[in-house]
């Protein structure tokens, strides 16, 4: 007994909480952007789905059930030993790769969008191996980088070609479906870990290089479909379409203009409620905050991720630990392209892509992602203070 | 962490930072700055208006009897958005749509397209509107075919029938009345950019010509609307404002039904009579007017066109003949657009001239055959000789060398072709006392101005065409080098802009440069009938709202007063009645029980028709009645009708005859138009049902 006890003191004393070793700002500005997520799900499709005599609540239940699994995810990650996450990065990132395999096996992958990005589960459920790839290349380009088997203190080519191979076998995949937006971020998180890892300047500046050539080939070898370079086009001339992307672009910067400062009020957008705007409840959620939640409430989220961004930032710094702080600028490029790109395509100021809102769209693969990259910035900051 | 790394961790924060901050600046344009404009936008985008068009008001006569009102149609329409999308564009369900209807299957095809789809030339038919509403094809379709067209939907796909309010124009007592009522039809662009105070709305009807188009701010009334918030399918989510439609006011004229369908009638006969005596006679027009008041009582133009066509749905045959030269121009309202020279019925602007410098009215003068103009001889009409006579009995036989003798002696005078500082032009003046280039300001649109040919005329005209007559050899067409219009290019070039010895000739009897308007003629005779005054001559009487109110009267004002001494109007009363005593008009108006004032015109025309004949003459009788105690004034005019007399003289009288109620050569009691003689001043009791005097 009295070892048991010895035993159990121990533990409290290295876990004087569950909760031992969150960043409390960080944690609360996720809290309370998965709260706002929360309403703005449940705002996006409750009047429509009521309206068509089907049960308003079902994407809050669904979105729920998401943070709760999320969370767990997160706790997890938090809470995992350091070396059994780099035990079990190939297995991920095998697993990550697979799944990007499965979707592309006609019959298996689902369509949706234009891209083959989805796996269909039974009772309705879809994952898209992307959201899981990221993590995979995050935490595998961070080992390689960080652990080195020579003595120098730098990264050498070998290493960043190493890393590179890592990264580019999913892009490739990701390409295939296509999902340019998904390749976007993950190109950005690439290159900031690599420019963090203090790899030789030239990588940098060629990766850039490389980056800009590929998006000019790619939309003139066709690698591009045509269904992609139509969003592109209508970007750059938004009324060149009045149906398809351009005008959902224009749509979604009228919903959220029309919010004014502050909003007409949560689930009182007549915008939103009528459903004019594509695809609410996942890539342009925003707009849902811009026309209910105004200017007031749609810049608090953008407080929010600030100050995500900014305390990772700070535990970036903070650690003394290279592979922790690849991968929290990993997770940070991340979290800052993709909401970039998401804010920014509800803003007309990027092209249209599908991709969804950190901690406040609605869509499993993208919030458990998310979660987990959560847990990756608590797990580094956990274990930078020892 | 090395230097590099820190550095280069750094950048991407501050790379971050700023994409952060452009985010948060392009929220706060969207939201704040550009706030107000993307609310418009959404509104505009929730927000369906359901307009339902006010009934328009009715245009009456002066007794009540409507000349314009509504009844209920049935519209077949066509959806183009629905059409289009059917793989055949529309084609199979066009065709079967022409034959149910019995309509041509162009005349469908242009119907419902808009008017920028078709190449010029190819317009007269297309639809005006806009692609978002259905587009009528006819509004008066039989209730058989309506139900046939609802009950096979399938075979029908896009095609609807619905019943609304139509603008229908009865024409009570035969009246016709294009010219004067116009017609309404669909908004069009233009008018829906128009910012004039009022919002007009896709589905409302607006006048487009006449009456209709002039009062149209009354006539229309304000629409309701019911705004409905929309979701995405259309499908109605909330209801905004609704705001029921509040009818048109009404608008009373001066005309008079039985009148107006008369001088239609007796305008026709004439430009009839004149192709019987084998004149071109391709148009008209006729004016009655009060001279006390300047209210026009009937206004009639030939040829004419049936203004109901437009809700029945106008084919292309019926929208290009509108404006078609081999038909005449039918759209064109002579009455106020047709310029032409006056000819003898300008001698009463002569006598006033001649008294005014000065020649004795009551004297005796020399009608000889011809008298020669510096080098040129110009020749009495018909080239006879009357020998001395009196200048009332010049008048009344239109004696026209006496006057070339006079303008000529009055154009030397004045310095011929060197003319002095100040010359007199009595000629001039005296047109210019009545205001002859001013518009006579009638309630219709586009009425065309006058023209006096004088010195300045002669200026502008010159400063205008001077650089083509002195190049005219290579400036005109082959056709153009005729040896004697070289010599007039000639002439044109070297003094064109001079009054010229045969300009002032002709003048005096009413030809060349100086042209009118049968409205203009018609007011300068009510002028010289009622002792002077100038009257703006005006159709619209007043508004009124249906409950009766009156909220507007319309008053012609009096735009002048004729600077002529009383003893010549007196002078140039007897002569005219003269005229129709003894003179040109004597034979028309044998036998007529009330006396009548009035003078013949036959004006010369050069030039010629699309089928290479010349120009036959201009038929006109200018006129005022009773002589002694003037109240109606009546013009008619047959562009290449011949004689004044046999031609108008004739349709004149039969208007008079209507006016008076005269039958045979008695007035029959009861019969006149006007009880008493007097126009009516009372507005009248407004119903659809009201029905002419004297009928059943």
């Amino acid at each position: 007994m009295s070892q048991i006890s010895a035993r159990q003191r121990l533990y409290r004393r290295s876990r004087s909480s569950i909760f031992h070793g969150f960043d409390p700002v960080l944690t609360a500005a996720v809290g309370l952007l998965l709260f706002i997520g929360t309403l703005l799900v449940y705002a996006a499709t409750r009047d429509w789905y009521a309206r068509n005599g089907l049960d308003p609540q079902y994407y809050l239940k669904r979105h729920v059930i998401n943070i709760a699994i999320g969370g767990l995810l997160a706790y997890g990650t938090t809470v995992i030993d350091y070396r059994l996450l780099r035990a079990y990065t190939p297995i991920f990132w095998g697993l990550g790769v697979l799944g990007l395999l499965i979707v592309l096996i006609p019959g298996l992958g689902t369509t949706v969008n234009g891209a083959r990005a989805w796996i269909a589960l039974p009772g309705g459920f879809q994952i898209q191996p992307a959201e899981l790839a990221k993590i995979a290349i995050i935490i595998g380009m961070s080992l390689l980088l960080s652990e080195r088997t020579h003595d120098s203190d730098e990264p050498t080519s070998r290493d960043v070609l190493q890393a590179l191979v890592v990264a580019a076998i999913p892009v490739l995949l990701i390409i295939l479906q296509p999902d340019m937006g998904t390749v976007f971020i993950i190109s950005a998180s690439v290159v900031t870990i690599i420019a963090v890892s203090g790899a030789p300047s030239r990588w940098v500046a060629g990766l850039l290089v490389v980056a800009v050539l590929g998006a000019v080939v790619a939309t003139k070898t066709g690698v591009i479909s045509e269904y992609q370079i139509n969003r592109l086009q209508t970007f750059v001339n938004p009324n060149a379409d009045t149906q398809g992307a351009g005008y959902q672009l224009r749509q979604a910067r009228i919903t959220v203009g029309s919010g004014g400062f502050i909003g007409t009020g949560l689930f009182n957008g007549p915008q939103t409620n009528g459903r004019f705007v594509p695809e609410q409840q996942t890539d342009f959620i925003f707009t849902v905050a811009g026309e209910e939640l105004g200017f007031l409430g749609s810049g608090l989220i953008l407080i929010l991720y600030f100050i995500i961004l900014m305390r990772s930032f700070a535990i970036a710094r903070r650690t003394s630990d290279p592979f922790g702080r690849l991968v929290t600028t990993g997770v940070i490029a991340w979290f800052a392209f993709q909401l970039f790109e998401n804010i920014g395509m509800a803003l007309g100021l990027m092209p249209m892509t599908g991709v969804p809102l950190p901690f406040i769209s609605y869509g499993g693969s993208s919030m458990f992602a998310t979660l987990i990259g959560f847990g990756l910035l608590q797990n580094v900051h956990a274990r930078s203070r020892g | 962490m090395n230097q590099r790394s820190r550095l280069n961790l750094m950048v991407v924060q501050i790379l971050i930072v700023s994409l952060m901050v452009a985010l948060f600046g392009r929220l706060f344009y969207l939201q704040v700055a550009a706030g107000p404009k993307y609310r418009d936008a959404a509104l505009s985008i929730q927000s369906r208006d359901v307009v339902s068009p006010a009934n328009r008001g009715l245009i009456v006569d002066s007794s009540g009897v409507p000349l314009a009102l509504n009844k209920v149609g049935l519209a077949i329409t066509i959806d183009r958005i629905e059409i289009d999308k059917q793989p055949d564009k529309g084609v199979a369900v066009m065709v079967r749509l022409s034959k149910l209807l019995k309509l041509k299957y162009n005349d469908v095809f242009r119907n419902t397209r808009l008017c920028g789809e078709l190449p010029k030339g190819q317009r007269a038919g297309c639809w005006t509107g806009s692609r978002y509403q259905p587009i009528p094809i006819t509004k008066e379709a039989d209730p058989d075919i309506a139900l046939q067209i609802v009950e096979r939907s399938d075979q029908f796909p896009g095609v609807d029938a619905e019943p609304i309010a139509i603008r229908n124009y009865p024409g009570i007592a035969g009246v016709n009345g294009a010219h004067v009522l116009g017609y309404v039809g669909p908004m069009t662009d233009t008018d829906l950019a128009k910012d004039n105070g009022k919002a007009y709305f896709r589905s409302e009807s607006i006048g487009k010509s006449g009456l209709e188009i002039e009062y149209d701010s009354y006539l229309r009334g304000t629409p309701g609307i019911k705004t409905l918030i929309v979701d995405r399918k259309e499908a109605i989510t909330a209801q905004g404002q609704n705001t029921s439609s509040i009818a048109g006011d009404h608008l009373v004229t001066s005309l008079d039904a039985r009148l107006q369908g008369a001088v239609e009638v007796a305008l026709a006969d004439a430009v009839k009579r004149g192709r019987a005596n084998g004149y071109t006679s391709d148009s008209g027009a006729a004016v009655v007017m009060d001279v006390k008041t300047g209210r026009i009582l009937a206004l009639a133009s030939y040829p004419t066109y049936d203004p109901n066509a437009f809700e029945k749905g106008l084919t292309i045959a019926q929208a290009s003949d509108l404006f078609s030269e081999k038909k005449a121009v039918p759209a064109l309202s002579r009455a106020l657009q047709g310029l032409y020279a006056p000819a003898s019925t300008f001698k009463s602007v002569s006598v006033i001239a001649a008294a005014a410098a000065g020649y004795d009215l009551n004297a005796s003068y020399a009608c000889p055959a011809e008298v020669q103009v510096g080098t040129r001889a110009f020749q009495n009409f018909e080239s006879k000789s009357q020998g001395t006579m009196s200048l009332k009995k010049a008048i009344a036989v239109s004696c026209d060398t006496i006057w070339y003798r006079i303008a000529f002696d009055e154009w030397l005078r004045d310095g011929g072709l060197h003319p002095k500082a100040n010359p007199n032009d009595y000629f001039f003046k005296a047109a210019q006392g009545f205001h002859i280039t001013q518009k006579v300001g009638i309630d219709l649109p586009s009425e065309s101005s006058s023209r006096l040919a004088d010195r300045s005329y002669k200026k502008r005209w010159y400063d205008a065409n001077k650089d083509f007559y002195c190049h005219y050899k290579e400036r005109a067409s082959k056709a153009q080098q005729t040896q004697f219009l070289l010599l007039l290019a000639k002439e044109n070039c070297v003094d064109g802009d001079k009054i010229r010895a045969g300009d002032a000739v002709n003048y005096a009897i009413g030809q060349g440069d100086t042209v009118v308007t049968p409205l203009k003629l018609a007011q300068m005779y009510a002028a010289i009938a009622n002792g002077g005054t100038i009257w703006q001559m005006l159709v619209g009487k007043a508004i009124v709202k249906t409950d009766g109110t009156v909220i507007k009267t319309m008053t012609p004002k009096k735009l002048g007063t004729l600077p002529v001494a009383a003893s010549t109007l007196k002078f140039l009363h007897g002569a005219l009645r003269e005229v129709v005593i003894s003179g040109t008009g004597a034979g028309v108006f044998a036998g007529f029980p009330i006396e009548v004032s009035g003078k013949t015109g036959t004006a010369e025309v050069f030039g010629r028709n699309l089928n290479g004949s010349l120009k036959d003459n201009t038929s006109w009788f200018a006129s005022f009645a009773p002589s002694k105690n003037p109240r109606y004034a009546v013009v008619m005019m047959v562009s290449q009708g011949g004689f004044g007399a046999s031609t108008s003289g004739v349709g004149v009288r039969k208007i008079y005859e209507t006016l008076f109620g005269v039958k045979g050569n008695k007035v029959i009691p009861g019969a006149e138009i006007f009880p008493g003689g007097k126009p009516p001043i009372k507005l009248p009791k407004i119903s659809p049902a009201t029905k002419p005097k004297g009928t059943p």
